[in-house]
């Protein structure tokens, strides 16, 4: 028997300094062991190997220069390095599926080496098209913001997405779905984040 | 542990996106409804760590980043529990902390402000909750300082928190503040929590009972992530 008794601590920004106790080595700490980082595909892990980048930006278009990406995936099978998972597939031991990265502090650009996620089962076993789970967070964000990255390959899995089909604009879906192109023979996703605007992206209440 | 989703957020705690007062959310704060959805395995699953990805020293900021001398300041022990909506500890969660020096700068490229860096000290560690929820770690008291928003606004001290529980949705980042800090009522990043009590309990006590003789003074930090609701009924599985 489990009741509610409790409240959830209030968030509080990241704030600007949010490299130092998350990625110190960019805030010019020497880096530490463990470090989780932008690398998501050791040697060996399996699937197709993807690069996802993209800017931040704000209601003005302006980059956001000091902002932190997390993402959480499957694996190339569909399944979650997670005890909850109950599906019968394999956990690929070269990848967990977190990743971390944060914003250059030039150019705005962050960037993650990974592999595509197949797809997970959702709600009610109805098949999820294959997403990227992102948290973003930044100083001027008070809550970390929770949205899901698509694929542009996977248009037929994106139209019956059960996630993607509760927004109704279309214009809206499309800042879901990250661009696939090729760049010097790597598979390079572009996915860009707007805090707010005309294009701003569809964050979550979860 | 129960098994089913999770509570919904409850976000007349949590500060709003858009807050004026604090500038910086002005332009970057969504404007649409978030888009709610219900909890799938992409949700309930998450980052799970251990012991194995922490170093020994990651909980002693008196001495993980010390080069030949104690880095200057009061000298204190933060300790606490991370428990869920249940009420029930979290154990395994992984908490990253980090902070100015004593004088109110951090060791960062970004930040100039006019107060001395302190070689000895680095301002950031990680610590792991027992099977009983339980955290400690030791550092110097961090000290306030000022920060470009209205022209006089000054930060109270202050130790970033970073958590994670057992799945992305119970990813939390907060802040913890001192008590009886003369600045709490005058920072608009604080005050934009609307709920008093939510407010109250980012600020740590004095805890003299875990305080060392002779050697440091303890507050007491307790962090609660969102918690599972009892699943009562099984023959539709949630989320499956």
């Amino acid at each position: 028997m489990t009741t509610k008794v409790l409240q959830e601590s209030a968030s509080q920004t990241a704030g600007p300094y949010l490299h130092i106790g998350m990625m110190p080595a960019a805030a010019g700490l020497e880096r530490r062991r463990n470090q989780p980082g932008n690398v998501l595909a050791r040697a060996g892990a399996l699937g197709e190997r993807i690069r996802i980048e993209g800017v931040v930006y704000d209601g003005e278009g302006c980059v956001v220069r000091d902002a932190m990406i997390e993402i959480w995936q499957a694996n190339a099978e569909g399944k979650y390095d997670h005890p909850d998972d109950p599906q019968q597939k394999a956990v690929d031991p070269n990848f967990n599926g977190f990743g971390r990265a944060v914003s250059d502090f030039g150019t705005g650009l962050w960037w993650f080496d990974t592999i595509k996620p197949g797809v997970v089962p959702g709600r009610h076993k109805r098949p999820m098209a294959p997403h990227v789970n992102v948290l973003v967070f930044a100083r001027g964000v008070n809550v970390g913001l929770q949205t899901r990255l698509y694929f542009s390959d996977e248009a037929a899995a994106n139209a019956a997405d059960p996630v993607i089909n509760l927004i109704e604009l279309a214009p809206r879906r499309e800042t879901l779905v990250a661009q696939r192109s090729e760049r010097d023979g790597q598979v390079v996703y572009r996915f860009d984040i707007h805090l707010q605007g005309d294009r701003e992206t569809v964050f979550f209440d979860i | 542990m129960s098994n089913g989703v999770f509570y919904e957020r409850d976000r007349g705690i949590h500060p709003p996106a858009y807050f004026p007062d604090y500038k910086t959310t002005v332009l970057r704060s969504p404007r649409r409804a978030l888009l709610s959805l219900q909890q799938s395995l992409s949700e309930l699953t998450g980052p799970v760590f251990g012991n194995g990805d922490l170093d020994p020293l990651d909980n002693d900021l008196l001495l993980n980043y010390r080069v030949d001398n104690d880095p200057i300041g009061e000298r204190i022990v933060v300790h606490g529990r991370v428990l869920d909506e249940n009420g029930r500890p979290v154990p395994g969660a992984l908490l990253e902390f980090w902070q100015a020096n004593a004088g109110g700068r951090y060791r960062h490229v970004k930040d100039h402000y006019v107060a001395a860096l302190d070689p000895n000290f680095g301002g950031c560690g990680r610590a792991l909750t027992d099977a009983n929820g339980w955290y400690h770690f030791r550092t110097i008291r961090p000290g306030p300082y000022p920060w470009r928003n209205r022209i006089n606004d000054w930060r109270p001290a202050h130790i970033h928190f970073s958590v994670f529980g057992r799945s992305f949705v119970s990813r939390l980042i907060t802040q913890m503040y001192f008590e009886g800090d003369p600045l709490l009522p005058l920072c608009p990043i604080y005050q934009a929590i609307p709920d008093a009590g939510a407010r109250a309990r980012l600020v740590a006590p004095l805890d003299l009972e875990a305080a060392i003789p002779l050697d440091s003074l303890a507050y007491r930090f307790d962090i609660v992530l969102r918690g599972r609701k009892q699943t009562y009924f099984e023959n539709r599985p949630e989320g499956f």
